[in-house]
């Protein structure tokens, strides 16, 4: 790939700090980038240089300055606990992990229930390609190019009952084929939740890929949630079971520390995780800082959904 | 002692082959960091920050560790000649102390460096996060220990001296709360260095015991 010229003035005050390999690849995104919005209203974003996957997608509420993170930061520096505590754990430690065949089972107050194949439970929903902001309650970021479906669908399949409130998730429990779970870190399974509009967000997926391939088992294949404007912790992975409940689920998180990770885990500068600061945050693959943004940049699509909730109280 | 015979003189280079084989991973990891944010590597992994953070913490506690088993070492093995090498470990594991806390402060949280970061933030961390009050507690306790480390030092305080010194069981016991509280559930690794300090220092405990009673 041919590099783009770029003024000098872009260059110069990104100084020494900026990773040559990435900023090779942000200056390729600058060129495909123009190519793609022009022509098609959605952007081909190159991911890494020239190796790796293009990114392909709709961007949704990025910023100027926001690239893809690389599929190779996207793939190796994960937070799977099911797979071991470091980020490069998963990455390791999932190899051999086979996420066929797949069933979701969807139960509770609904009037829709059963054990779905994933095939099926898909099948429904057209697969779209989502280019979204992801900040973890550990105050680093990435850009990541999701693949997956629309999580309202599958909530409309199922026909929630009135009294439903909540959707609780629950990852595979299986030590046999999770290493990480053969030590109690958490309370296994992982449990996750949100609130019934929350999970008909429009925003709200259920990721079966990234970078256009299928999910890798370290991004928690083959189906895992992803609520951009919330804590990365909330996009619970290789999901087995959804559940609509009356009553709030208690997230593994919360159930661990319930001081530091709260239900609603949604972006938030304001409230400081206990043990740092969530105003700013590190973008994976940069070297400064960037201020972090309420909802994570995305209020204009979630805020309406927490007017009269004391986000404070409520972190 | 002559089980472990040809030993009980220091090797030649004993020395300079320590201060090498400790110091070598400062050196690298600062190379390291430089390189991934200028040069397109990846020693140091996704993000080389907390990389160079988190090995510079571990490594001023091995050296600790390091300083707390010399005494036993000697006393098993009759190795006098390793007593002179504590203090080059207690001062690197100053110096790592001070390169954990300048990543810390200036490449992670980014004081003077972000302009988004200002004295506020540092500050609130060290009153109102427990975890970094008492880590920055144990590289402080480490400054009179570096001070008093000179030859002149130890045969003006004489007996205090000792006294003085004995606060490195207290930093060593600062750095494992510091550990324990900054892993996020999963304890194993600070469990690790905690048995390991434990041995050392009850090893302290049976043995002042048993040379008061052989002295009574």
């Amino acid at each position: 790939m041919p590099t783009p010229k770029l003024p000098s003035s872009e260059i110069t005050p990104e100084g020494w700090y900026v990773n040559r390999r990435r900023f090779l690849a942000a200056a390729g995104i600058a060129g495909a980038g123009l190519v793609g919005s022009s022509q098609l209203g959605a952007s081909l974003l190159q991911g890494q240089g020239q190796q790796g996957p293009q990114a392909i997608g709709t961007p949704y509420g990025l910023q100027p300055d926001d690239r893809p993170t690389p599929y190779a930061d996207v793939t190796t520096y994960n937070n799977f606990y099911e797979f071991g505590t470091s980020k490069e754990d998963p990455a390791r430690n999932a190899v051999n992990f086979v996420p066929r065949p797949w069933t979701v089972k969807v139960d509770g107050l609904c009037d829709n229930p059963g054990d779905f194949q994933l095939e099926d439970f898909l099948k429904p929903s057209a697969v779209e390609d989502r280019i979204y902001r992801m900040r973890c309650v550990e105050a680093w970021s990435m850009v990541i190019p999701w693949r997956g479906i629309p999580l309202k669908d599958v909530i409309d399949r199922a026909r929630p009952r009135a009294s439903a409130r909540f959707v609780q998730f629950t990852t595979l429990n299986d030590p046999r084929r999770m290493p990480g779970q053969r030590f109690p870190v958490l309370d296994w399974p992982y449990v996750e939740g949100l609130r019934l509009d929350e999970a008909r967000n429009p925003l709200s997926l259920l990721a079966t890929g990234v970078y256009g391939r299928d999910l890798p088992n370290q991004n928690g294949a083959p189906l895992r949630l992803v609520t951009p404007w919330k804590y990365g912790f909330k996009g619970i992975k290789s999901i087995v079971r959804i559940r609509f409940t009356e009553a709030m689920p208690t997230s593994s998180w919360t159930k661990a520390a319930a001081n530091e990770y709260g239900f609603f885990a949604n972006v938030n500068p304001q409230v400081d995780h206990p043990r740092w600061s969530q105003a700013t945050e590190r973008r994976i693959g940069e070297f400064r800082r960037r201020p972090t943004l309420m909802f994570n940049g995305y209020s204009d699509q979630v805020q309406a959904m927490y007017s009269g909730l004391d986000l404070r109280r409520n972190y | 002692m002559t089980a472990l015979g040809g030993i009980e003189r220091q090797p030649r280079g004993f020395g300079v082959v320590l201060i090498a084989v400790a110091a070598a991973p400062a050196l690298w990891l600062a190379w390291a960091i430089y390189s991934d944010f200028t040069m397109g590597t990846s020693y140091l992994g996704s993000d080389p920050i907390k990389e160079a953070e988190h090995s510079y913490g571990e490594m001023t506690l091995r050296m600790l560790v390091a300083t707390l088993a010399i005494t036993p070492l000697r006393r098993v093995t009759g190795w006098n000649w390793l007593a002179k090498h504590r203090r080059t470990l207690g001062l690197l594991a100053f110096a790592y102390g001070v390169l954990h806390l300048s990543v810390w402060m200036f490449l992670d949280v980014q004081l003077f460096i972000s302009e988004y970061v200002g004295w506020d933030v540092v500050k609130t961390d060290l009153l109102k996060r427990p975890y970094i009050t008492i880590g920055m507690a144990a590289v402080v306790l480490m400054v009179p220990l570096v001070v008093t480390s000179t030859q002149r030092m130890i045969k003006r305080l004489g007996k205090g001296w000792v006294k003085l010194h004995r606060l490195t069981y207290l930093i060593v016991i600062l750095g494992l709360v510091h550990f324990f509280m900054a892993v996020k559930l999963d304890w194993r690794e600070p469990l690790v260095y905690a048995l390991v300090v434990a041995a050392l220092l009850g090893w302290r405990m049976v043995d002042s015991r048993r040379r008061a009673v052989a002295s009574a």
